[in-house]
């Protein structure tokens, strides 16, 4: 059943599931219901006050712990009942009980008596070969039986692994026996390569970090499908006492071991530092130590951990006169330059002269964001700087909570509530993180459920938060068909609250004709951020509502009536006429060349420098809501200052990228033999030694003037029957690898601005990897075009020969195709790149596809295609119409 | 014998209807509840469903055999409550491994009967393993939370020896239903699988939980997919819902269960909603009605009914079903 391409999640649960997959970075496991580790819930327990000792679960839960380690180890309580007790009385709470529970003990009685009363999956703490393989099979079996997850500590007959080449191999060894031996699912497999302290003035304890972080990379690699998880606060013991130091410590432990593979482990959130914010000297010198990067690095930390005891952090600032302006200046002045270095001085000062903290919000920041929001109205601030100012707001806001929760006077009357979700199976999110942000700006409240949320979810949280309106977005093709299915489950349920749709892959088109449809509400199609305050104002205002949401459905009616009339004019081609006009190459005269290196190549760790002037900025731009072409909208007359700005911010990111490496790029190409077969329509390939794969392709049906062809970009490779050998490639890169990481923590710091501007930037990145290894594959793998001389800008346009068409896009919509590419290169077990359900690529900062390099080749846009080629499709690919018919639907013709 | 997994690739199965209600319309006395055999019983007896087996197996043989008739492929046995818990109501407890032993073989009798008649469409017998009427996750006494009226290894125990019994009688599969707390079904599946490698046999298994009202929830409080993700560690036949809900309320949790389960999806809802008799008054074409949404939406492997269903819900749904696909799994 089990097979390597397939992905296989852990999944847990308590009374809600958790499903670790590629989506969740890091599993937080909270450890204060611990009685070994929190002398206050030892306490609790001897003294049963189990009330107080639920409390500090309810307070993990709280605080973000996604698992709850609960160990009752002690000599001087019953441990089997105090976990059942404590246990029993756990799941009456469901704000606990909801999340998995992972039972923590060295001994086995009491670990069975746990996992006896637990409905849920959980996680058993833990199991080894310490003591034998007898007994760890034994174990093992059980916990299958019970249906439980376990950890595996890195612990066997001889001791505990203490460094990389003990480390692998006990966890091999152990994966081997509990795979092959005792049947275990392996993604239910957690290791615990256990994380020891450095700079302890040991020198055997230096490699102590960087031993477990390879071997974390090495199981990740190796072991397919388990996890890896660890204690986190261990590696810092040296410096108890040093909360700076140790918080840096952990965060950039963190850092590497969570880009090696590490997805779960005990961190206390509070000490831990925004690996960004830590200070460049403190991270140099920690980063020496964790990475062992100079014999005398503990000796340097230790010097230097003397002089950050206090918190002494520099201050640079150009000019600061506006900071003698009166209160409500700076505020304002602050908000709108997106100034966030005073504000939460300013909203103190703000604070200690109003009655009631909420009143701070309510003039001072509104006042400051209406100024904003009339400049925005007027063109006068753009996109980006949107984003700032939201940034500052959100620091004021935050600091001020407290404040207001103290008060407990009621909540500050938002304009509405909104939830923001894209869709399951989707992982893009930048253009929605940008509508939430300002819509936050106008006074909304934002649900943001972030990406690949599940249909359920949305409904559910949408009842449960009330919300006045529900945003969906999605880039992918198949996203649309979640979104219809949402307005269908929201008619379903009742709903009445409006539906707004947005996304590149979204249209006017497809919301009238296939969305509004199945929803009674009001379905709205949003693609400008900046259209979405006015649209969701008139959706929501009671003065405006009623008028404006008639006139909608009505002009959707009339959209979609005059667009079904107009594609019924459309004529079509059976799939066997469309075959018998396909594109024309002379192959007798054709110039063939033949790769240099066929097979399978990857490339690690691509310097992202070499990259950045194959960068195309116009999208970037475009996806900042800035239109123009650069470099000239650099110098627009409306547009020009901010897109100068933006430009200015992301070079700054992209130095720092480039500096601190925090993108990992990576690709993965093949160069095949290649013969186009019988039908015409499927390209069939050797690899591997002799190994086949087919990639369909899809035809153009629509009908054509006479002696224009109806494409296929088989139409561009040999077919067999010419008795040529031709070729073809694939490929897939990506410089995703860290982005989700960063912009998680521009995020938690309430930065959405760098948050997004970190994603823009890995987009652009792996389209100009994409185009950088297309030149390197015509110039040298391949070498058909050994004598190309273009520069970047004819690059951009493209004016090469050959293509390099990606699956999801027009000359090839269909996504299903990916798999076979995945199938082909392994690209996830040798780059990591996954396909998601919906075939999306994860990192989303990703590209991939396959070479032509015929000269005659052209990109070309598929159209609409008829139900005969999905049929054709369907039988030639062997999987049900109904699949086909789910993956082509965009493209098939309504008539 | 075909196996049933392989049928279940080719088509959609069927599961009978409610035993209670057929059972209903015999109007059984007290008296006719003991027989000659139980006529001095210290306690009343007359509910006891399960008992009938014994005291009036050819009402229940008859039951079957309507089921059969019209379409089931899969007959449940009459063992609600076959287990020493449930059983201690009526004082019962050591007649438990019979009554599970003679439901199946009365069950059995009447399958072989009908797949004789047409071997083209073998009939099956699954062993109705209910939840007991306690709850392993959730304490009876509102003051205090932390107690349990029964145990894991109670229910074990119990659910193993209502295994062995409903095996040695013939039991071709065995569905553990109408689970409203993941944790007694955990318990059961705990026991079929010691009697699996006890016997080194691989019996089918089917679950087939219960969510209890509009909150989309089991009575212990898992969303349908939580329940999937804790019983998953099962090799299932089929995982499904049953009971409490009509067919319309529980769409959305199949659709969890159909897009998340790599095992076949089962259904066998309510007639609808009770009244406020407490009647189910859903007609077999209302339902089917209803049902029909399942299957255009490819949801299920397995369809029958629960409460309030007859032999004629289960025709319909039966002639309807056969005009479409099973989900693929």
């Amino acid at each position: 059943m089990s097979n390597q391409n397939e992905k296989r999640f852990l999944k847990l649960s308590g009374l809600e599931p958790m499903i670790v997959n590629e989506n969740m970075n890091f599993i937080n496991v909270g450890e204060r219901t611990n009685v070994a580790g929190s002398k206050r819930f030892l306490r609790l327990v001897k003294e049963e006050k189990f009330d107080e000792a639920l409390d500090v679960a309810r307070h993990q839960v709280e605080g973000g712990a996604q698992i709850i380690d609960i160990n009752m180890d002690d000599g001087l309580i019953d441990g089997k009942e105090a976990m059942v007790r404590y246990l029993n009385l756990l799941m009456a709470e469901p704000d606990i009980a909801r999340v998995p529970i992972m039972i923590d003990s060295s001994k086995w009685e009491i670990i069975e008596a746990g996992l006896q009363v637990v409905q849920g999956k959980c996680v058993v703490n833990s199991i080894s070969l310490k003591e034998g393989k007898d007994k760890f099979v034994k174990d093992a079996k059980l916990i299958k039986r019970y249906g439980a997850a376990v950890i595996v500590m890195a612990f066997d007959e001889v001791g505990q692994a203490d460094n990389y080449d003990r480390r692998i191999e006990i966890a091999e060894r152990s994966y081997r026996i509990l795979v092959d031996e005792v049947n275990f699912a392996p993604e239910d497999i957690i290791f615990d390569l256990n994380i020891f302290p450095v700079a302890t003035g040991m020198d055997e304890h230096k490699l102590n970090a960087i031993d477990f972080i390879e071997a974390t990379r090495w199981v990740r690699e190796n072991l397919p499908h388990c996890s890896v998880s660890g204690g986190v606060s261990n590696v810092s013991f040296s410096f108890r006492g040093n909360n700076p130091v140790r918080e840096a410590m952990h965060s950039v432990f963190l850092f590497h071991a969570i880009k090696a593979g590490m997805n779960m482990g005990i961190v206390n959130p509070t000490m831990l530092e925004v690996y960004d914010d830590i200070p460049k000297d403190l991270l140099e010198y920690v980063e020496d130590v964790i990475l062992n990067r100079r014999d005398d690095a503990t000796e340097r930390l230790l010097d230097f951990a003397e002089t950050v005891k206090g918190d002494g952090k520099k201050q640079s600032g150009p000019d600061l006169s506006w900071r003698e302006d009166g209160l409500q200046d700076r505020i304002t002045r602050a908000l709108v330059k997106g100034i966030d270095q005073f504000i939460v001085e300013d909203v103190e000062e703000a604070r200690l002269t109003k009655n009631r903290p909420i009143e701070v919000i309510e003039d001072n920041l509104m006042v400051g964001m209406n100024v904003v929001g009339d400049l925005f109205g007027e063109g006068k601030m753009f996109l980006p700087q949107v984003v700032k100012s939201a940034r500052v707001m959100k620091k004021a806001v935050a600091y001020l909570l407290p404040f207001i929760e103290a008060e407990k006077s009621g909540k500050q009357e938002a304009a509405g509530k909104i939830l923001m979700a894209t869709v399951k199976g989707d992982v893009h999110d930048i253009g929605k993180n940008i509508v939430s942000v300002v819509l936050a700006c106008n006074n909304y409240e934002i649900v943001d459920l972030g990406v690949m949320v599940p249909p359920e979810k949305i409904i559910e949280t949408a009842i449960q938060e009330n919300v006045d309106a529900i945003g969906l977005s999605g880039l992918i093709t198949p996203s649309l068909d979640e979104m219809v299915y949402i307005a269908k489950e929201m008619k379903r349920k009742n709903f009445e609250i409006p539906l707004l749709i947005g996304g590149a892959t979204t249209s006017k088109a497809h919301t009238a004709v296939k969305i509004d449809p199945e929803y009674d509400g009001s379905v709205v199609h949003v693609n400008d951020a900046s259209r979405a305050v006015t649209v969701v104002g008139d959706l929501l205002k009671e003065e405006t509502k009623e008028k404006y949401i008639s006139d909608l459905k009505a002009d959707y009616d009339a959209f979609r009536i005059q667009f079904l009339k107009r594609t019924k004019k459309k004529e079509y081609l059976s799939l066997q006429n469309a075959r018998k006009n396909k594109y024309q190459i002379d192959w007798e005269n054709s110039q063939i060349t033949k790769p240099n290196k066929l097979g399978i190549q990857v490339i690690e760790n691509q310097d992202l420098r070499e990259l950045v002037d194959f960068i195309d900025w116009t999208p970037f731009f475009r996806s900042w809501d800035l239109h123009g072409k650069y470099p000239a909208i650099l110098t627009d007359k409306v547009v020009g200052e901010q897109a100068t700005e933006l430009f200015a911010d992301a070079q700054e990111m992209l130095n720092q990228i480039l500096d601190e490496k925090w993108l990992t790029a990576k690709a993965i190409f093949g160069l095949f033999e290649a013969n186009t077969l019988e039908n015409d329509d499927d390209i069939e390939i050797t690899y591997d030694g002799d190994k086949k794969a087919i990639f369909r392709t899809l035809r153009q049906q629509l009908k054509k003037h006479a002696g224009k062809p109806n494409f296929a970009l088989s139409d561009y490779i040999a077919p067999k029957s010419s008795g040529k050998k031709d070729y073809m490639g694939a490929f897939c890169v990506t410089t995703g690898f860290g982005t989700e990481a960063k912009a998680k923590e521009f995020q938690d710091n309430l930065d959405d601005y760098n948050s997004i501007m970190i994603k823009a930037l890995a987009d652009r990145f792996a389209e100009a990897y994409a185009e950088f290894l297309h030149k390197k594959i015509r110039l040298q793998d391949w070498g058909y075009a050994a004598n190309e001389g273009l520069s970047n800008e004819e690059l951009i346009k493209e004016n090469y020969k050959g293509i390099r068409p990606a699956p999801g896009y027009p000359a090839c919509p269909d996504h299903l195709e990916k798999l076979t590419i995945w199938e082909v290169l392994q690209v996830k077990e040798r780059i990591g790149v996954e396909l998601t359900e919906s075939i999306a690529m994860w990192p989303a900062a990703s590209v991939s596809g396959y070479y032509f390099g015929n000269e005659e080749a052209r990109y070309f846009g598929l159209g609409k295609i008829k139900n005969d080629q999905v049929k054709d499709f369907a039988e030639r690919k062997n999987i049900a119409l109904s699949l086909a018919e789910k993956w082509l639907n965009p493209n098939i013709a309504s008539n | 014998m075909t196996k049933i997994q392989d049928l279940l690739k080719k088509r959609i199965l069927i599961l009978d209807g409610a035993m209670g209600t057929m059972i209903q319309r015999h109007k059984f006395t007290e008296e006719d509840y003991r027989g000659e055999r139980f006529k001095d019983w210290k306690q009343p007896l007359q509910g006891n469903n399960d008992l009938l087996s014994i005291t009036q197996p050819e009402a229940i043989k008859e039951i079957h055999a309507l089921y059969f008739e019209a379409g089931a492929d899969i007959a449940e046995t009459n063992t609600f409550s076959g287990t020493t818990i449930a059983m201690e109501d009526y004082g019962m407890e050591d007649l438990v491994y019979e009554l599970n032993y003679e439901s199946a073989k009365i069950a059995k009798e009447v399958a072989k009967e009908y797949t004789a008649k047409n071997p083209d469409k073998p009939r099956f017998v699954a062993g109705s393993i209910g939840p007991t009427n306690r709850t392993a996750s959730m304490s009876p006494d509102v003051n205090d939370p932390g107690y349990r009226a029964v145990t894991f290894d109670d229910l074990r125990i119990a659910y193993k020896q209502q295994t062995e019994a409903l095996l040695d009688g013939g039991a071709d599969i065995l569905l553990v239903e109408t689970v409203f707390d993941t944790l007694n079904a955990k318990a059961a599946l705990f026991a079929i699988q010691e009697v699996n490698e006890e016997r080194n046999i691989d019996t089918p298994i089917m679950v087939s939980g219960t969510i209890t009202d509009a909150s989309g929830r089991t009575l212990s409080g898992q969303t349908a997919e939580a329940f999937l993700v804790s019983i998953s560690h099962i090799p299932m036949l089929s995982v499904g819902f049953n009971c409490a809900l009509g067919a319309n309320q529980l769409t959305p949790h199949l659709e969890v269960l159909a897009k998340n389960a790599e095992f076949n999806v089962s259904a066998h809802p309510n007639a609808g909603l009770p009244n406020a008799f407490g009647e189910y008054d859903e007609s077999p074409e209302q339902m089917a009605a209803q049902i029909k949404e399942f299957l255009d939406k490819k949801l299920i492997n397995i369809i029958g009914g629960c409460c309030g269903t007859t032999p004629e819900h289960i025709k319909a749904i039966a002639d309807m079903a056969a005009e479409y696909q099973p989900r693929i799994v």
